[in-house]
Order: structure tokens, then sequence, then C-alpha cells
């Protein structure tokens, strides 16, 4: 078992090399998630040791894109928590029927899916034409396969269950075409979507937005870290905008979650 | 498979299992003392879904109080918490959950290899798993670190659990450890909590 050998220290110089030679601070990532990554990408790619990984990582361009890729956790579905889809349907989006032009921005967007099921929702509302999605995430090489639309043909029929649970009326298959072990989707959706790279840890806000959805990111993240995370989404909502977080995260324990009201039972909230 | 010595001191009892595991755990809490003097953590293979079952029917047969785990959560003595359907469940050094939504490991999220790795690593030789009834091998390899760092690994009899195959395989793969009746696992963690 690697972890025996490998110490906190040893993972807390790698990440030291990580932060001087390629600007990315993973100090504030939860450690023990953090570090069960590292661990598990030093046992994929069989190095002999984890100096002559630590030197890879360092110096090595090509290398880090995929340490990138591979520490941070790139696992999503479209409509996870149907409930959750329900709620923005029912409860959030009608709301900005009113509004000439909707901004919204999901935070840690990885390949997209969260992006695109957003999107279908916003389209059957008729809303779609008016808005704007800002799909960001700190890995250039995930918002490349978002940008495609593409996603594994053997997920579809989870994904459709939980768009049909998610309130969701339409033949899900017309929103994509499949093509050998992928379905493309449609890019009426993706039209309204811009990808860019942001990183939650280091870059300001840029613009203000109605809503934000950032779920399932914020785990990997320390208290403190998470705190500084909810002062840029504030930074970044309008007032009355939405922030909508994973199913197992809060914003109860930041000092200022008082300005902040939770709708019904679902991890959303409203700035006051 | 080698007899193990209960430890000197247990910081924290980690549960885990699969199919057939949801019978004992209703066998053993109703006969849990309340004065337990660690955390008791539970993973078990469920559907995905923001049901509360097993918190609810646990919490019907003990004044434990009974807990799904927020991410970050403070891990108190005396608490009884459940790993959340579909994430992976750490432990920081801080003594605090993490939860986690990388790959699923044996096919499952959560896995128990996962929590029962990471508690080793936190609580070394302070440590006790037990591993359940289940189909697969989850959980076996989380033992060998469990042994690895000094605590103690707990077996289901095969012989007494409706899905043989992962206490089983635990038998045969883990070197050192104890194996006990489902009957006797209650009376075991209260004999635990007074050491």
């Amino acid at each position: 078992m690697i972890s025996n050998l490998i110490d906190n220290e040893q993972i807390e110089t790698l990440l030291s090399d990580v932060l001087d030679a390629h600007g990315y601070d993973f100090s504030e990532y939860s450690p023990a998630s953090i570090k069960r990554r590292i661990l598990r990408l030093y046992g994929l790619d069989n190095f002999v040791s984890f100096a002559e990984f630590r030197y890879t990582v360092k110096t090595d361009k090509q290398y880090f894109k995929r340490f990138l890729e591979e520490i941070t956790v790139n696992v999503t579905e479209m409509f996870r928590d149907p409930s959750f889809y329900k709620a923005l349907r029912n409860d959030v989006l009608p709301i900005f029927g009113t509004y000439p032009f909707i901004r919204i921005w999901v935070a840690g967007c990885s390949t997209g899916e969260e992006a695109y099921s957003l999107a279908i929702v916003l389209k059957e509302l008729k809303l779609l034409h008016k808005s704007l999605i800002y799909a960001t995430d700190i890995n250039p090489s995930v918002l490349e396969k978002a940008k495609k639309g593409m996603f594994p043909l053997n997920y579809l029929k989870g994904y459709s269950e939980n768009y049909l649970q998610s309130g969701g009326e339409q033949d899900f298959s017309t929103y994509y075409a499949a093509n050998y072990t992928l379905a493309k989707f449609d890019e009426t959706l993706s039209e309204k979507m811009i990808f860019s790279t942001h990183n939650l840890v280091s870059d300001h806000s840029f613009n203000e937005f109605q809503l934000i959805l950032c779920r399932n990111v914020l785990i990997y993240f320390d208290k403190e870290l998470q705190h500084k995370v909810f002062q840029l989404f504030d930074n970044s909502l309008e007032q009355l905008g939405y922030l909508a977080l994973g199913s197992k995260e809060s914003l109860d324990f930041w000092p200022k979650a008082k300005q902040f009201k939770r709708i019904k039972t679902e991890k959303i909230w409203r700035k006051l | 498979m080698a007899e193990a010595l209960t430890p000197d001191k247990c910081s924290a009892l980690v549960i885990g299992g699969s199919a057939g595991s949801l019978d004992v755990l209703l066998k053993i809490f109703p006969d849990l003392d309340t004065n337990i003097s660690f955390p008791i953590i539970i993973v078990t293979h469920r559907k995905p879904g923001n049901d509360t079952l097993l918190a609810d029917l646990l919490q019907n047969r003990t004044d434990l109080k009974i807990r799904e785990v927020d991410e970050k959560e403070e891990i108190v003595a005396g608490c009884v918490y459940i790993a959340p359907a579909d994430y992976h469940l750490l432990i920081e050094k801080n003594k605090t959950f993490s939860l986690d939504y990388s790959e699923k490991v044996n096919y499952s999220r959560p896995s128990i290899d996962v929590t029962f790795q990471s508690a080793a690593e936190i609580y070394k030789d302070e440590l006790v798993c037990i591993l359940l009834s289940g189909s697969n091998a989850d959980g076996v390899e989380g033992l060998k670190t469990v042994n690895n760092f000094g605590g103690l690994a707990v077996i289901q009899n095969p012989k007494t659990a409706i899905m043989p195959y992962m206490p089983q395989q635990a038998v045969l793969n883990v070197k050192k450890g104890t194996i006990l009746d489902a009957v006797d696992m209650a009376d075991f963690i209260n004999k635990l909590a007074t050491k």
C-alpha cells in the first residue's frame, strides 16, 4: 500500500513545487482527498520513485497537463440529483422570465454535463435564447471536451431517467445524435455557452450573474478556501441572484450566510 | 488468518457492508450501549438518492445520535455517522469528514476500501474496522491497510452472512483479524468502549 510509504510532507513538497513551477495553488484543498488523488496517479503511472514523479510534475509541461486533469476530480453527470433540477425548473428559472438577459455561471463545469442539462431546462422554459451560460473550470483539457458536447452513449439511459425524474417532458433523445459510442448534443444548446478557464483559488470575479451553479466542487476545498470562494460568488451575484451548491455542501457556516435565504429543501440560496 | 488481539484503545469504529449487511446492522444497534466512547462510521453500498431510510431505520433502534455525514463535519465520539450515497467518505487529520465524488472503486461509491484506508492512516492502531456481508470484495484491501497501520480487522463469520462472498474474501486475504458471528457483534462493540 503506497500510502504507508509516502508521508504528508512529501505531498506538501510536491504541491509547493506545483505552485512554484506552474502557478496552481492546492495548499487549501482538503488534504485527505488531494493526497488520495496524488497517490492514485503516482500508482497509475508507474514511477520508479516519488522523487522521479516530483521531478516530472515539476519540469514536464506535457505531463503536468495530465497531472492537473487527474488530481482534480472530473466525474460528473447530466441531471444529477433530479430533485435539484426540478427545483431549478419550477422555482428558480421561471423568475428570470421577465429579465431581458440571463447570465449564469457554472463554476467548475468539468466536461460540461451540468451546463448542457441547464441549457435543456432553459430551452424548455423558452428562456435559452436570452441566456448566456459561462462554463468555467481550472482545467483546459476538460473544457475542450465540454465544448464538443459529446458524452459516452452508454450513460445516456441513466441521464434520460434523471431528466424524466427532474420534470422533463420531452423525448430526451431529441437533444442528441448518437454517433458510434458517443452522443453529440444539439449545437443550439452549446451556442449559448462560453467556455473559459477560471481558477476559483486565484482568479477574481469577472461578471455579475443571476445564477451561479457550483456543485460538488467545494467538497475538495478546506473551510477557509470555501469561505473565500463564497465571497467570490457573493461578489459575482446580482442582488436576488441564486447560488446552487452540491447536495452535501452548505453555506451555513459562512459568516455572511445570513444575507442569503435558502429555497425550500434544496441546496439553493437566494442573495437578499 | 491469524487471530488478532483487540486494541488497548479504540478511537474509531468503521463498519462496512453491502448486500445483506442491513440485517446485521439492525441486529447490532438495539443492543449497543448509549455511552460509546468513540465515533461509529458506517459505509454501505446503496442506491443514489436523497433518502434517509438507513438513518431512520437505525435511529428507531437506538438512542445514539445517527447522522448522515455532511462534508467537513466534525467527528464526535458517541455519534454514529452514515456515508452518504454516491460519495466516497474520507477522514482528515483534524478529525473531520471529507466527501469525494471521484471514480467508483470496486464499482462502488461509497467504497468501503476508501474509507477503511483513510481511517487507517488517521487512527492507526486505535482503529477497529468491521466488514459485514456482501457480494463483492470491496473492503478487503481496506482491511489489509488497517492491519498495516496496526488497527484491528474484524470480519463477520461468512457462515452467518446472507451474502458470504465479501467476508470470505477478507478471511482468505487478510493476514490478521477476528471473526465474529453477527449475534456477538453488539457485545464486542460494547466491550471496546470500556477499554
